[in-house]
């Protein structure tokens, strides 16, 4: 069998059983309450994915995910913790929004939609820029400074959405801004999905998926970033520019989890709101270490993390009066078995290698 | 013989996943002898030694200790039966005295409570008289010379009762001179009744200290002899199984231009001291130049300056003609340099890269045009490495983490030298290889040597040093204090000047 077969085959059994164990000790929790774990788990998969309305909001809340999660992922490869995602998903989309409304409504360009796109990716990029650059600089330490401009990003936006630019920007006596062209819109798959908010963006976050992959595996600047993400002294020693390779990987990292905002502003309601985010820059997150770090893997767990948050809405409402929260305690528990199963499986991983080696040697 | 054996290992097996560590392993040593273990890298040596200190249980076998069978046991009960245990790397707390280091977990006390200082130090004199091992209570471990450091170590051992010393490699981190005096200490434990056990690989210390050699390889042990009755030569074979080629020194050939000019290089330590002080040499193509000196005395920053890793704060570096001083490593290869690093984990491979990945390290962008990586190059390359350096297993696609060190090295050095450089720094080549691993790196380097590369190569191992370089530099608080002809000195007198007592 092919050796990355065979590896990605252990990976994917190490999530599983992450996620396995996680629903399991959610079951007890749920037990605890006096509920039957069957039922509620029922009502999680059929309030999601059990029908078309509900599919098409998990393919939604999915897309974000997968951006933000492709954008955790690269930066986790390169050893970086870009921490920061909130606030450059947040730029990503004032901008995508107020570049598209610097045109002329009256005669709008059809190609403006990737013109806003480019604007979401620059806005996250821009985000990113001030942890990148002091990183290369100073080697202030990413964590820090992305978690921070969290703060200052949504802070800034806010002070030009609201009191300086209201009317121009902003829709009077709403919290978002004015609709934007027609032209700038996404494809909605509205009409399939029975009215949900389903769109074409979710092809967009496959294919940056893919060329993150690419880039990371099949190009020269992709195997600086592994190698200094593995092993910086070797990757210094080896010619590698330490520097612009961190500040590289944090913009293009912020890049993409600005391109995430085209999910709500151009796919799903063609106008830029606060609050749009809503914490999926910190679930991305998880998303990009349930998939191990690797991008494709990120699609899937995206779906996972978005089918269980959907899920946790359905549940809510249900008569069952389970709380929504118990689906925040899965995926904190998710979280918690990948970390400990990782260990376990690299471990396990080299021990095969060495044994296998020894075979061949004997 | 009246006395039972010191220790007596019956027919021990350790078995790890898939690897045998020990197969049927039975030895004696007699008390009062100083009875070496010796074997190549992964030959079983340690594992069998921990095996008798209680750090790893046997699957199989008995162990007796003055007589006394012991069974199912820890380091506690061995420390109890009179057994101790000096490894490698000192189990020191250097901001602490030697006497609170060595009474540490035993200290005694006045008043119920208070450390008894006096106590200690009066305990201590006693035993480093009783044995010769002269020690200052009160210096601060971390002010001692290694030498020291290990003498305290010893008298830890002592002071617990130990009948039976186990040394592991202790000869790894000491100077020639610190190596006899060591090696004296040994014979005077022996004189009063102590029986020592010493694990190595160098044959100067089995030759000088011990009066019996035990040779393991595979796993197993290969034979017991008299010292006194064998020779290296016998010992370097069992240990190999096979006959083993020292290098040779190749004939004097005329060197060419210079393709390393240092000129008054001075650089300062990641700790802000001065490491380099005004060094000046130069490499010409042809030669090998040894650099040997007690390590921390500026080698690593020279290496870093060299290769571009670190700035220098004067002077000028000129590599092929060309002064590189502030340029990038990346130039620098580009200019003619190969790096085999110092520290192989930390600086040569990344172990969680494949073969394939670790062989493009430092030459990422020859393989890649315009940005993307070449993927058949790329496999031609590791597959010719693999093949002209016989890596085992030859198998691209592995983790580098999962090779023996010694390939690990054979991936390093086939990949340097596929740069065809003009100049090749060698730090530590060998350092951590068995012998197969060590003659092929001697060999490659003299390979390359013949083939008119410069070669620099900074290393600690004195007789490898005297082998194969043209001639020696000698560095010492970070300045170059002499320079001889390996033909007219030996080890003691390099020692000497290494130690700036020359």
């Amino acid at each position: 069998m092919k050796r990355w077969l065979q590896d990605a085959g252990l990976q994917l059994a190490v999530s599983a059983a992450s996620v396995a164990v996680a629903l399991a000790a959610g079951a007890v929790f749920i037990l605890a309450l006096g509920k039957n774990p069957f039922t509620v788990y029922g009502i999680l998969i059929s309030g999601s994915v059990g029908d078309n309305y509900g599919l098409g909001q998990v393919i939604y809340k999915a897309t974000t995910l997968a951006f933000v999660g492709v954008a955790v992922a690269l930066s986790f490869r390169a050893g970086l913790f870009n921490i920061g995602a909130e606030g450059q998903l947040y730029l990503g989309g004032f901008m995508a929004a107020w570049v598209g409304l610097q045109f002329d409504p009256e005669k709008p360009y059809a190609g403006m939609w990737w013109v806003c796109c480019l604007a979401a990716f620059g806005g996250g990029a821009a985000a990113a820029a001030v942890p990148a650059i002091l990183k290369a600089t100073r080697g202030t330490h990413e964590v820090i400074v992305t978690i921070m401009m969290n703060f200052i990003v949504i802070g800034a936006v806010h002070y030009f959405a609201s009191s300086r630019y209201d009317d121009v920007i902003m829709e009077p006596a709403t919290t978002h801004t004015w609709e934007l062209p027609e032209a700038a819109w996404l494809k909605s798959y509205k009409e399939t999905f029975k009215g949900s908010t389903a769109n074409s963006s979710f092809w967009v976050a496959i294919a940056i998926a893919i060329a993150a992959t690419y880039l990371l595996w099949r190009t020269r600047t992709g195997y600086e970033m592994r190698a200094s993400g593995l092993n910086p002294k070797a990757a210094e020693a080896g010619g590698v520019r330490m520097r612009w390779t961190m500040c590289l990987t944090l913009l293009v990292s912020g890049g993409i989890a600005g391109l995430g905002a085209i999910n709500f502003v151009l796919g799903n309601k063609g106008y830029f709101e606060k609050e749009f985010s809503a914490g999926a820059g910190f679930l991305g997150i998880a998303v990009a270490l349930l998939a191990r770090s690797h991008p494709i893997a990120v699609i899937p767990a995206a779906f996972l993390f978005a089918t269980l948050s959907e899920g946790a809405v359905a549940i809510g409402q249900s008569k069952e009066q389970v709380p929504g929260e118990i689906i925040d305690i899965l995926q904190a528990i998710v979280i918690l078995f990948l970390l400990v199963g990782a260990r376990l499986l690299d471990r396990a991983i080299a021990a095969w290698q060495k044994s296998r080696q020894k075979a061949v040697r004997a | 013989m009246i006395d039972a054996p010191a220790v007596r290992m019956t027919g021990i097996t350790k078995r790890y996943p898939r690897v045998v560590a020990n197969r049927n392993v039975s030895f004696e040593v007699r008390p009062g002898e100083v009875h070496a273990v010796v074997g190549e890298n992964g030959a079983g040596k340690s594992t069998l030694m921990k095996i008798l200190y209680g750090l790893v249980p046997a699957d199989e076998g008995t162990i007796e200790v003055r007589g006394r069978r012991l069974e199912r046991y820890g380091p506690s009960d061995a420390i109890a039966a009179g057994v101790g245990m000096v490894f490698q790397h000192f189990m020191l707390l250097p901001p602490l005295t030697v006497a609170e280091n060595i009474v540490l977990g035993m200290e005694p006390v006045k008043g119920g409570v208070f450390f008894d200082r006096d106590t200690a130090r009066a305990k201590i004199r006693e035993v480093s008289k009783q044995y010769g091992l002269e020690v200052d209570p009160d210096a601060r471990v971390e002010e001692c010379p290694v030498g020291l450091q290990q003498r305290v170590e010893i008298l830890k051992v002592l002071l617990r009762g130990a009948e039976v010393i186990i040394l592991d490699e202790p000869t790894a981190v000491l100077t020639p001179q610190e190596v006899d005096e060591l090696i004296a200490v040994i014979r005077r434990l022996a004189g009063q009744g102590k029986t020592i056990l010493i694990i190595t690989h160098k044959m100067r210390e089995v030759m000088a200290a011990s009066d019996r050699v035990t040779v393991m390889r595979a796993g197993e042990v290969v034979g017991t002899l008299e010292t006194k009755a064998t020779s290296a030569g016998e010992i370097a074979h069992l240990m190999v199984g096979r006959e083993v080629e020292s290098p040779k020194r190749q004939p004097a050939q005329p060197a060419g231009s210079a393709v390393l000019a240092v000129k008054s290089v001075c650089a300062t330590s990641d700790r802000g001291t001065t490491a380099l002080s005004d060094v000046s040499f130069d490499v010409r193509a042809g030669e090998i130049v040894g650099i040997a000196g007690v390590e921390g005395n500026g080698q690593s920053e020279l290496i870093q300056c060299l290769v571009g890793l670190r700035r220098p704060t004067a002077g000028s570096v000129v590599l092929a003609g060309r002064t590189v001083t502030r340029w990038s490593p990346r130039a620098r290869f580009d200019a003619g340099l190969a790096h085999i690093a110092e520290d192989r984990h930390k600086r040569a491979v990344v172990l969680d890269f494949t073969l394939e990945e670790n062989a493009i390290l430092g030459r990422q962008w020859r393989f890649a045009w315009p940005g993307w990586l070449h993927v058949g190059p790329v496999r031609r390359e590791i597959d010719g490495i693999i093949a002209t350096c016989d890596v085992r297993p030859p198998d691209r696609g592995l983790l580098m983490r999962s090779l023996s060190g010694g390939n690990q090295q054979k991936v390093v050095v086939g990949r340097e030298l596929a740069r065809r450089p003009a100049l090749l720094i060698a730090a530590h080549p060998t350092r951590g290889l068995d012998i197969g691993a060590i003659e092929f790196v001697q060999k490659a380097l003299l390979a390359e040597r013949a083939r008119g590369t410069g070669v620099l190569l900074i290393s600690a191992e004195l007789s490898e040093l005297m082998a194969i370089s043209d001639r020696i530099l000698v560095i010492a608080g970070g300045r170059i204090v002499g320079q001889v002809d390996p033909a007219q000195v030996d080890e003691r007198q390099l020692g000497l000047m290494m130690t700036g007592a020359h």
